[in-house]
């Protein structure tokens, strides 16, 4: 039996290239860096695609596009933004809303490249999850910042977020933004795994809430393959959105619902029997186990291979 | 017993469930706390930064601006930046110019007003003659040019709105005894606090400089009045029968000029 599952295993790796394996983080790597080099052209090339920073931009002097979590820092200190503003926030939400809220946090955000990496050291060092918050503690994050900027009357957490201090950063001029990005880094590699975009930025917390009827959607079709390697959990940065799906029995949908899945695809990529595929939100088909594979939740198999990564 | 059993479960649950929100909640409080004192610290803002044309009020700005840049793509003089963290500057992110540097051009279709997409930079601004970015103070006469009977005059002749925002003033040099002195003066209702004067003052260190209205400003006592004014408007003598007496004039012949024409010096 022993014998049986690891000759499965190397076959599974054989057949699946490093790219293929890859294949979404290498596409979001992509856009992430699309995204960096259109706000850079102007400035640096003097080509003027897309101006501003991702809290307010204009594109082309035609569409304007807008932060949600900023303009409603902004409104809750009682100021209205004007016109343009308020059509990019309009633009900006629906959009997200109807695609997949937290596309942002993993092909947009410029932070996700640090946490990642973050995290792909917490793994090559094998260290312990560390502190980890209570899952609605993202929320609790964004109540306060709003609460401290409807009081203060100022963007206070514009101060200190992160993410805007480090994309600003890098198209405006950096200063100690750096020493931010830092912070987050170690946060992320040595107190808490997945700690920053998986439990406290509330940006990523308004982004999350845009995620819950999005048609974006992964599914978790091929269930019955899996064997239970666990590369995916490991790999997740939201990993206790998998579980419903793929643990699912019967008619329970293998669609991952959770509006904290960020639609990386990361889970795709590592899978080597490709339980998992993108999909939408109505597609809740299964596909039904075929005889060639290796008998799926064989209790043996599973602890045979259950060490390997 | 099983419900007995079950209830329990659930008490306990919620306990530890109100004991994490109360936790989290306090951990928030922590943060919010931090997060308020340090933004009443990052208020303050430089005398020498100045905001861009159409900024709300430094309170209302701060509540206002994203922190976006699009002001400063705009600017087709790269007047504007914004402000870095850890520079002793304005608010992180917020835009500001230095006059020295680089001041504002006052174009008249004020793109960085036009490009701002919050309202930071009020729109009802149309006409760039009426921005009030601060004013003009000409802070050190020791060591101005026209003050030491100089005409070097380059604030004057640089300022967009020469003879309305800044004047030349004629006044006897004392010190020659029969020259002018051609002061700069600045009218603080016409000066847009655009900078260019500060940035052109030919000194070192420029002798007249931006400031934000609060610093440059005294505030005249609501109840006072100006005699002279009251009795323009009133068409005649505020209190009539009163005797009014000649002003007295220093005797222009005790003034006795050092330097005196056909005189055979
Ligand atoms: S479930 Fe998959 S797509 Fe969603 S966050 Fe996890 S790894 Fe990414
Ligand atoms: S008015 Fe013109 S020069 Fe002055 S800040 Fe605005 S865009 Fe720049
Ligand atoms: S365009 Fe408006 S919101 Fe954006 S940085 Fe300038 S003042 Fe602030
Ligand atoms: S700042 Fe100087 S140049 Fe500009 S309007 Fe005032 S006096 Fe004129
Ligand atoms: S430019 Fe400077 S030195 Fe010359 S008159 Fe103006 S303030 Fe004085």
């Amino acid at each position: 039996m022993t014998t049986h599952a690891l000759d499965a295993q190397s076959l599974k790796e054989k057949k699946r290239s490093w790219v293929l394996r890859n294949r979404f983080l290498l596409l979001r790597r992509s856009t992430q860096l699309l995204v960096l080099a259109l706000f850079l052209a102007g400035p640096w090339a003097g080509v003027w695609i897309v101006k501003g920073t991702l809290t307010s931009s204009m594109t082309l002097n035609i569409l304007p596009l807008s932060d949600p979590f900023l303009l409603l820092q902004t409104m809750v200190t009682g100021h209205w933004p004007e016109l343009t503003g308020l059509i990019g926030l309009a633009i900006v939400v629906v959009s997200y809303a109807v695609f997949g809220g937290r596309l942002y946090c993993s092909w947009v955000c410029p932070m996700n490249v640090v946490t990642d990496s973050a995290n792909w050291l917490h793994r090559k060092l094998d260290l312990k999850k560390g502190w980890q918050p209570k899952k609605h503690t993202r929320y609790w994050v964004l109540a306060m910042t709003l609460l401290v900027a409807a009081g203060s009357g100022s963007l206070a957490y514009e101060l200190v977020n992160p993410v805007t201090l480090l994309h600003r950063g890098l198209v405006f001029g950096m200063g100690f933004a750096w020493a931010a990005v830092l912070m987050v880094f170690l946060f992320d590699t040595f107190v808490s795994r997945h700690g920053w975009c998986g439990h406290l930025c509330p940006m990523g917390a308004v982004y999350g809430l845009l995620n819950t009827k999005s048609l974006l959607r992964i599914s978790a079709k091929n269930r019955e393959a899996c064997d239970d390697c666990m590369d995916c959990f490991e790999v997740c940065p939201e990993n206790h959105v998998i579980s419903p799906a793929l643990r699912g029995k019967g008619d329970d949908t293998p669609l991952i619902q959770h509006r904290d899945c960020t639609s990386c695809g990361r889970c795709i990529d590592v899978c080597d029997l490709d339980v998992f595929s993108f999909t939408h939100r109505f597609d809740t088909q299964l596909i039904q186990p075929t005889s060639i594979e290796p008998g799926p939740r064989d209790p043996v198999a599973t602890k045979a291979m259950g060490g390997h990564k | 017993m099983s419900d007995l059993k079950k209830t329990g479960l659930s008490s306990a649950k919620r306990r530890q469930f109100l004991g994490d929100a109360a936790r989290t909640a306090c951990g928030c409080a922590v943060a919010a706390t931090f997060l308020t004192v340090y933004q009443a610290q990052a208020k303050a803002l430089p005398a020498d930064a100045i905001r861009p044309p159409g900024a709300l009020t430094e309170e209302e700005f701060l509540s206002a601006c994203v922190r976006c840049g699009l002001c400063v793509r705009d600017c087709p003089y790269d007047t504007l930046k914004l402000a870095e963290l850890g520079e002793t500057g304005p608010a992180t992110g917020t835009p500001y110019f230095t006059a020295r540097d680089v001041p504002c051009e006052m174009c008249e279709d004020i793109p960085c007003v036009a490009a701002c997409p919050t309202g930071a930079l009020d729109h009802s601004l149309t006409d760039i003659d009426d921005a009030d970015m601060g004013v003009a103070v000409l802070i050190d006469q020791e060591n101005c040019l026209n003050f030491l009977g100089l005409r070097c005059d380059v604030c004057y002749r640089v300022c967009p709105l020469i003879d309305e925002a800044i004047k030349l003033e004629m006044t006897p040099n004392t010190r020659t005894g029969s020259h002018a002195v051609f002061s700069p003066t600045v009218y603080a209702d016409a000066c847009t606090g655009c900078g260019k004067c500060e940035k052109a003052c030919v000194l070192p260190e420029s002798a007249i400089k931006v400031l934000p209205r609060r610093i440059a400003r005294a505030e005249s006592a609501e109840h006072y009045r100006l005699g002279w004014e009251e009795k323009a408007k009133a068409g005649n003598a505020l209190v009539p029968g009163v005797i009014d007496l000649p002003d007295r004039v220093p005797d222009a012949g005790a003034f006795e000029p050092v330097f005196q024409p056909g005189k055979g010096q």
